[in-house]
Formats: structure tokens, sequence, C-alpha cells
């Protein structure tokens, strides 16, 4: 666990990474969490997978496996491995605040 | 911690829904992770490329202990049969794809898939018989080139 600044509000990552608070989140946080991750610059399309995970978060208690935002995210899934190349679950995850989604496909 | 795996390449041997759907599930898996994957099919796996066969995968009921099925039965008709729809039903209510949708889904995450070429042969295939995600058909000697400095995972 480490203790780092971001978007100017201090927050705990775990050693992979991802926000232990997710409700710490706020949308600020996103541009600067996606820089960590080599992305640059957050398109439309990155925003619509990162309010999808989310809302599935909150929803069903954990993120979308790349299947699931495959389906039902509006975003295809050759299209999330363009958006996020190492891996669109768990950056997106990353980047969105939320915890590592498990699931095997 | 360790250093993670940057490549896996992933060798399918068997034509079995059982035998087919482990490699995969670590060539997806893998992609989820960031990580570069290839697949490369082989013997009886090509049935898993193969555009007339890819949909007709079943279940092995006879000789596979596992499935604790004896094998007096699980050689009678339509037992084989009976068996792959049932299980696949039961992935499909796991959201689990099957087998030509998860190959399609795969190549999509940037994994790149691989014919045997000696397979090929002596199944007197052509490419034209392999579905369109196969990139192309290649020699062990070749596989082992797109495979290097990765792991090699052989179901």
């Amino acid at each position: 666990m480490s203790t780092t600044t971001i978007a100017a509000i201090e927050v705990e990552l775990t050693d992979d990474g991802f926000l232990v608070r997710p409700e710490q989140w706020t949308e600020d946080m996103a541009p600067e969490l996606a820089m960590r991750e080599g992305i640059d610059e957050l398109t439309p399309a990155h925003w619509t997978v990162l309010r999808y995970m989310r809302s599935e978060f909150f929803d069903k208690g954990t993120g979308p496996t790349v299947r699931m935002l495959g389906k039902t995210s509006g975003v295809s899934v050759k299209e999330l491995y363009q958006l996020f190349p190492k891996g669109p679950a768990k950056v997106a995850a990353r980047i969105a605040g939320i915890p590592k989604p498990r699931g095997c496909i | 911690m360790a250093d993670a795996i940057e490549k896996v390449s992933i060798i399918i041997s068997k034509g079995s829904l059982d035998g087919i759907y482990p490699g995969l599930i670590l060539a997806n898996g893998a992609r989820a992770e960031g990580i570069e994957a290839n697949l490369f099919f082989t013997f009886f796996g090509l049935d898993a490329i193969h555009k007339e066969r890819h949909e007709h995968i079943k279940l092995a009921t006879v000789g596979n202990p596992g499935l604790h099925v004896p094998t007096m039965l699980g050689g009678l008709p339509g037992v084989s049969s009976a068996m792959t729809m049932f299980m696949s039903h039961k992935m499909e209510k796991l959201d689990i794809p099957s087998i030509p949708e998860f190959i399609e889904m795969i190549a999509d995450t940037g994994a790149s898939m691989y014919a045997c070429q000696a397979s090929v042969d002596l199944f007197g295939l052509e490419k034209n018989d392999l579905i369109e995600q196969v990139q192309d058909i290649i020699t062990v000697g070749e596989f082992y080139e797109r495979a290097a400095g990765g792991e090699i995972i052989f179901t």
C-alpha cells in the first residue's frame, strides 16, 4: 500500500496501483491516473468505459470483465484494446478508481 | 514481486471441448493482463479453427476419467452429443462464450493465431478451410521464433 496525492487529494493505492477507497475518486483524478498508465489523453470513448465501470462496480459490487465490457458498454472488444492496450478491464479499473475485476473471461 | 510475464505462446493440440477451452481461457486471460499472446493450433486442435468443424466440438465421454461416466455408458450413441449440449448449456448460463465466439473475441484482443503446417498437411487442409482469424500456417520452427522470449504453454 502506498499513499499519494492525485488531483490534490491524498489517496491510498494498493501495491498494484488500485485505489483502496473507490468512493474517494473524482473525475478530476482520471487524467492523472491515466497518465500513470501511459494514456496521455482520455477521449469520449475512454470516458464511456470509465463511467460504465464505476456504475457496474457500485451496482454489482465488482467491475466488469473484458467480455462484459465488450457486450454491454457500447465499446467493442477490439476498440477496448485500442483504448487500453495493456488490458482494458484492469487498466480502466485503475483509472476509474475501482478494484480490479475478478473473472476468468 | 516476481517479474511479470510479457508473452505467452499457447499450443492447443486436442479437439474436444475440455481439450480446447483451457488454452482459450489462458489466451484471453493473458490479453486481459496486457500479456502478448500467440495461439498455435496443432493436430486435433485444428478443429477449433476449421470452418466446418468449429461449431461442432464435442465433450470426450470415453476415456475421460474426470467425467466420472463409465466407459460403456460414455460410448453409447448420442451420449457425447447429449453431454456436450448439457455442458454448453451450463457454460452459457455462466456467460462463457462458445468456441467460435470465443476465438473471434480472442482475435479481437490482438492475440495472434496460427495453424500447424505439419497437421494441415496431415489432414489435407488448406488456408481456405480455416477461419479468417488464422493469420498463417507455420512450422514448429517458426512457432519457436514467435515464442522466443516468452512462456510456452502446451495444452
